[in-house]
């Protein structure tokens, strides 16, 4: 199985006409995702790819049944572009766009609460259930239909863990970018409560990184609550505080945010913990025998 | 982005924010002028990018013009070494020359973005003048904070409580409220990250006032204020840095003698560590990002073997979608280009990863292929100490 999205998932594309846009929906249709309308105000009425392209994304819920967006529209457009899905009633949303400024995110999450929705990112590759859906820019073809659910703050290092997991024969039920930005949409808690109800799911990878208490609070949850594996690696190990590694989100700030914190507060919850990057799959492997 | 105090007092002023009078100087004339102006008792202050400023020597009072002449004379060419530069110090390039005051009592207001509420939090504590992570460890009851909800902003009810906890009374009660209410005015205002007023000043005279203030911004926000942009104090920075950002590169240079340049923020950190647990210390993070270009890899590369600590290097991308055959030409072209002989270890993973790896090995340069993370740092590792 899965979560969030699957075979029945149907795409509308936010800002398809870019390059960016254009580029990663060709990636998802040869992927096999379900991309349905393209979104681009004022070409409402022609068509991208072989999709209609529409004015709003009221008309792309309307007309073809879209149920899910994947937004490639640029930074100081992007929290308008997620409101606009939110409020057309598109059920979840996956933000690719990377550089939306932090205040703009607080507005969106505040806008969201009372709606029926989840948002996936911003700065994220986006979510991929292999073999039926992906709505993102991850490579498809590393990923191998499972029972492995991975829920990351990082891009590549994901890939990596995928690429680990599938060399040991392992696949993946649904792997899950949060994104790398200080505010994101879902967040590893609300993540992990969907892993535990997927039946299918028997071991969680979750990658975090400095910055922030998210991976303390998922330690938390993890406790309490969580009963299949996990396996985390936190990267930030040798950052020296103070300094924005690349994410706007990975920094140690006042002390706090620290590697070693995160590694503790899961080892506490009983999470197989990979000190070394490399270990990832290795730690898999263990925590499911 | 961080700025300078002399700066964040500047926006603030902007803003209706009350600061004691005074004026940026970069030399000892101009720094007797400004005393002539507020004096004759003056305080002397640092500007560079880092805290701790008084126990470096970096704040000073001076009795009189001429006093102060003086200690512009010292102090503005020094090089400063304060519990967060590091031993190495920062060079003062310019001084902030403000009238002194009669000082009843020191009070600490910032406001930060609290990742976990999604929301920014304003923070008072009457425990003004000390750093307030300690005062965070040791007491955070004498901490009250009031989170600011999105739809409505920050609430004059809020600034009073705080001001109520802080046990101000009167004019000067009012004077916070309004202060307060400013502050998170200007913070929302600039995209601030972070906007700290530590101490915060009540005179004598029951006036209350910035001593300090330190603001930080959200750089994904810069674009839309281009006068904040342009407040950018290059100098401050180190000076490869400096010149990566001008090709979009996330580079950060550090200690150790193993460079790495890797796709991806969250790899790239994860390279870094493995690189320790294989017992070497990586030289910097640098991040081409997740897409690499053929120039992005070239400048990436200018900027790793222009580090003279870089004594070997780790590649690693892990392209996926990117194709590994363009990559490793920008590898090559810019090694044959920049002709370094930095040893260097490329691990490649994504489309079309044996045409790539076929090019790097044909190319004549002494590259080290690995094929796992794991591989690469163990082969970069002792190469660094040779």
């Amino acid at each position: 199985m899965s979560i969030i999205i699957d075979e029945k998932t149907r795409v509308v594309v936010q800002g398809i006409t870019g390059g960016e846009g254009t580029f990663h929906t060709q990636r998802m249709q040869e992927y096999g995702t379900a991309v349905v309308a393209g979104v681009t105000p004022g070409k409402g009425g022609t068509s991208h790819l072989g999709v209609p392209v529409f004015n709003s994304v009221a008309d792309a819920v309307e007309k073809e049944g879209a149920n899910a967006s994947a937004i490639f529209v640029p930074a100081f457009f992007a929290a308008d572009a997620v409101m606009e899905s939110a409020a057309a009633g598109i059920k979840c949303i996956v933000c690719i766009t990377e550089g939306i400024p932090t205040f703009d995110m607080i507005q969106v999450k505040s806008f969201l609460k009372d709606k029926d929705c989840c948002m996936i990112g911003p700065n994220t590759p986006g979510i991929i259930s292999p073999g039926k859906c992906k709505i993102g820019i991850m490579p498809g073809h590393i990923h191998t239909p499972g029972s492995i659910g991975i829920i990351s703050r990082s891009g590549t290092l994901t890939y990596e863990a995928v690429d680990q997991v599938t060399q040991l024969g392992y696949g993946q039920s649904t792997a899950i970018g949060i994104g790398g930005d200080p505010i994101v949409g879902l967040k590893f808690i609300e993540l992990l409560k969907l892993f535990k109800e997927d039946k299918d799911t028997e071991g969680v990878i979750l990658i975090g990184e400095i910055g922030g208490t998210a991976e303390e609070e998922a330690a938390e949850y993890i406790k309490a609550e969580f009963t299949k594996p996990v396996v985390s690696f936190i990267a930030g190990q040798t950052a020296p505080p103070g300094r924005r590694m690349g994410h706007a989100g990975a920094i140690i700030a006042g002390g706090k945010g620290t590697a070693k914190e995160k590694m503790e507060a899961l080892e506490v919850a009983g999470v197989f913990v990979a000190k070394s990057p490399a270990e990832i799959g290795q730690k898999v492997k263990e925590s499911l025998s | 982005m961080k700025i300078h105090e002399y700066q964040a007092k500047q926006i603030l002023n902007k803003h209706g924010v009350p600061t004691p009078q005074g004026e940026v100087a970069d030399n000892p004339s101009k720094a007797l002028e400004v005393t002539q102006k507020i004096g004759p008792k003056t305080v002397l202050k640092a500007q560079v990018h880092a805290g701790g400023r008084g126990k470096g020597g970096g704040i000073k009072l001076a009795g009189n013009p001429q006093e102060a002449e003086q200690i512009a004379k010292e102090m503005i060419g020094m090089t400063l070494v304060t519990p967060q530069t590091g031993p190495e110090g920062k060079k003062v390039r310019r001084i902030l020359v403000e009238e002194a005051l009669d000082i009843d009592k020191e009070l600490y207001i910032g406001i930060v973005i609290d990742r976990a509420k999604e929301a920014p939090v304003v923070m008072a504590s009457s425990q003004g003048g000390v750093e307030i992570e300690k005062v965070a460890a040791e007491t955070p009851e004498s901490i009250f904070k009031e989170y600011i909800n999105p739809a409505t902003g920050f609430l004059p009810f809020q600034a009073r409580n705080l001001a109520f906890k802080l046990a101000l009374e009167g004019d000067t009660f009012k004077q916070a409220v309004k202060f307060i209410m400013g502050l998170y005015k200007t913070f929302e205002a600039t995209d601030a990250s972070l906007a700290e007023i530590n101490p915060l000043l009540v005179t004598k005279q029951g006036n209350v006032l910035a001593l300090d203030a330190k603001m930080n911004f959200d750089d994904n926000a810069l674009p839309r204020h281009p006068d904040i942009k342009e407040m950018r104090d290059l100098d401050e920075e180190e000076p490869l840095e400096v010149e990566a950002s001008k090709f979009n590169l996330n580079y950060i240079k550090l200690d150790g003698n193993v460079g790495c340049m890797v796709n991806g923020a969250g790899l790239a950190m994860a390279t870094m560590d493995i690189i320790m647990h294989s017992g070497g210390m990586p030289a910097n993070f640098l991040d081409v990002g997740g897409g690499v270009s053929e120039e992005a890899v070239k400048n990436a590369f200018k900027i790793l073997v222009s580090d003279k600590d870089v004594k070997a290097a780790l590649i690693n991308i892990f392209g996926g979608i990117v194709r590994c055959d363009l990559v490793a030409k920008g590898i090559v072209k810019a090694a044959k280009e920049l002709k370094t002989n930095v040893p260097m270890v490329v691990r490649l993973e994504g489309t079309n990863v044996e045409e790539g790896k076929k090019i790097l090995e044909e190319s004549g340069l002494s590259f080290h292929s690995a094929g796992s993370m794991k591989e690469a740092a163990e082969k970069v590792v002792p190469l660094a100490q040779q």
